[in-house]
């Protein structure tokens, strides 16, 4: 389970910024999951419920921006929204495409309390 | 105005904390592809080819493994890193061989990531002008998403699994080069549509490469083989 990971890796970031930010505590964080990312939410959910545990995270609110998948079709050039990774072009069925967005994993905000 | 006699209390009025919004921006995964790219930094500089065999357990990734080794190393020098959550079986398989081997266990972990790879590279190290082939942990899903600072990811699928898997897991056969498509001995016994399982894993990734073959008897190997000469011969002396 890959999540796990993610969500310690989140912790360290996370540990990091607000040390060196001199706060004490997240109030909110802010992350941003494309569709196409690998990333599934219940797992990351379960996973981050353990990797907080006594960290500034704690009690802080996990707010998921998701994104959705985007590519451009390399024959017909047409740009379309994507729900799987195999979706084709839905204008000429070509399977020949470069993914625009929806594999993002990143944190894009922390909201850091002073004491 | 001071009333004579009277103490003052200091009055503390508890605030709200006072808070910062600080905008990040920034790849979780950040940390990892900063020591792939450290390793494929080093890969270059001694210009070496490595490689990150993926697939699910059981494809057969140890013996296409054994079998490339024992068909090429009169010509190239490999080295070999295996990850496995558990047993040093695969690293006793390819030190047969002749190959040197670093067995990584991860425990509970589902993947290899660049730092593991980055330890086992100054535990070996490997010679210049060598190939180094790294044996991921068997999982479709986990190790999709971490670089290891490889030049090229093969993705190994068997004929014994459905052809339907770039659809179930096509974050791997996404980030893959190379697709090979093992015990195909076994073809004529499983209900497996070469076609569409090509058709399936070009839907997610157009620019795969396939090579069809059976490392236990040795089929359709020369393709693959040939591929890894090449690569190899492309190394800057």
């Amino acid at each position: 389970m890959h999540e796990f990971y993610i969500a310690l890796s989140i912790v360290e970031t996370a540990e990091l910024e607000v040390k060196k930010a001199g706060g004490n505590l997240v109030e909110e964080i802010v992350l941003e999951i494309g569709d196409l990312a690998g990333v599934e939410e219940e797992a990351l959910e379960y996973a981050w419920e353990e990797a907080v545990k006594q960290t500034i995270l704690e009690k802080a609110r996990c707010t998921i921006e998701k994104k959705s998948g985007i590519a451009r079709c390399l024959n017909c050039q047409q740009e379309f929204t994507l729900s799987f990774a195999y979706d084709i072009c839905p204008s000429c069925n070509g399977f020949r495409k470069e993914l625009l967005q929806g594999k993002e994993i990143r944190i894009r905000s922390l909201t850091i309390l002073y004491n | 105005m001071a009333i004579p006699g009277q103490a003052f209390k200091k009055l503390v009025v508890a605030g709200p904390p006072q808070k910062q919004l600080h905008l990040l921006e920034r790849d979780v995964l950040d940390k990892n592809d900063r020591d792939a790219a450290h390793n494929r930094q080093h890969f270059e500089q001694r210009h070496m080819l490595a490689i990150n065999l993926v697939s699910s357990p059981g494809s057969g990734k140890t013996t296409l493994l054994e079998k490339t080794i024992k068909a090429l190393r009169d010509e190239v020098t490999f080295y070999v890193v295996e990850g496995d959550q558990q047993t040093m079986q695969d690293a006793n398989r390819i030190e047969a061989t002749g190959a040197p081997v670093v067995q990584i266990n991860t425990g509970k972990g589902c993947h290899l990531d660049a730092s593991m790879v980055h330890r086992a590279l100054h535990a070996m190290p490997p010679a210049e002008h060598s190939i180094l082939m790294i044996e991921n942990v068997g999982n479709l899903v986990c190790p999709a998403l971490f670089d290891l600072g490889e030049k090229y990811r093969v993705v190994v699928m068997s004929v014994t699994e459905g052809d339907d898997k770039p659809l179930k897991y096509p974050n791997m056969f996404e980030s893959a080069d190379v697709c090979i498509i093992n015990k195909m001995d076994l073809l004529p016994y499983v209900d497996f549509n070469m076609e569409k399982a090509k058709e399936y894993a070009l839907r997610v990734n157009h620019k795969l490469v396939f090579y069809e073959l059976s490392a236990t008897k040795g089929e359709g190997m020369e393709g693959w083989l040939n591929w890894l000469r090449q690569e190899h011969m492309a190394l800057p002396v």
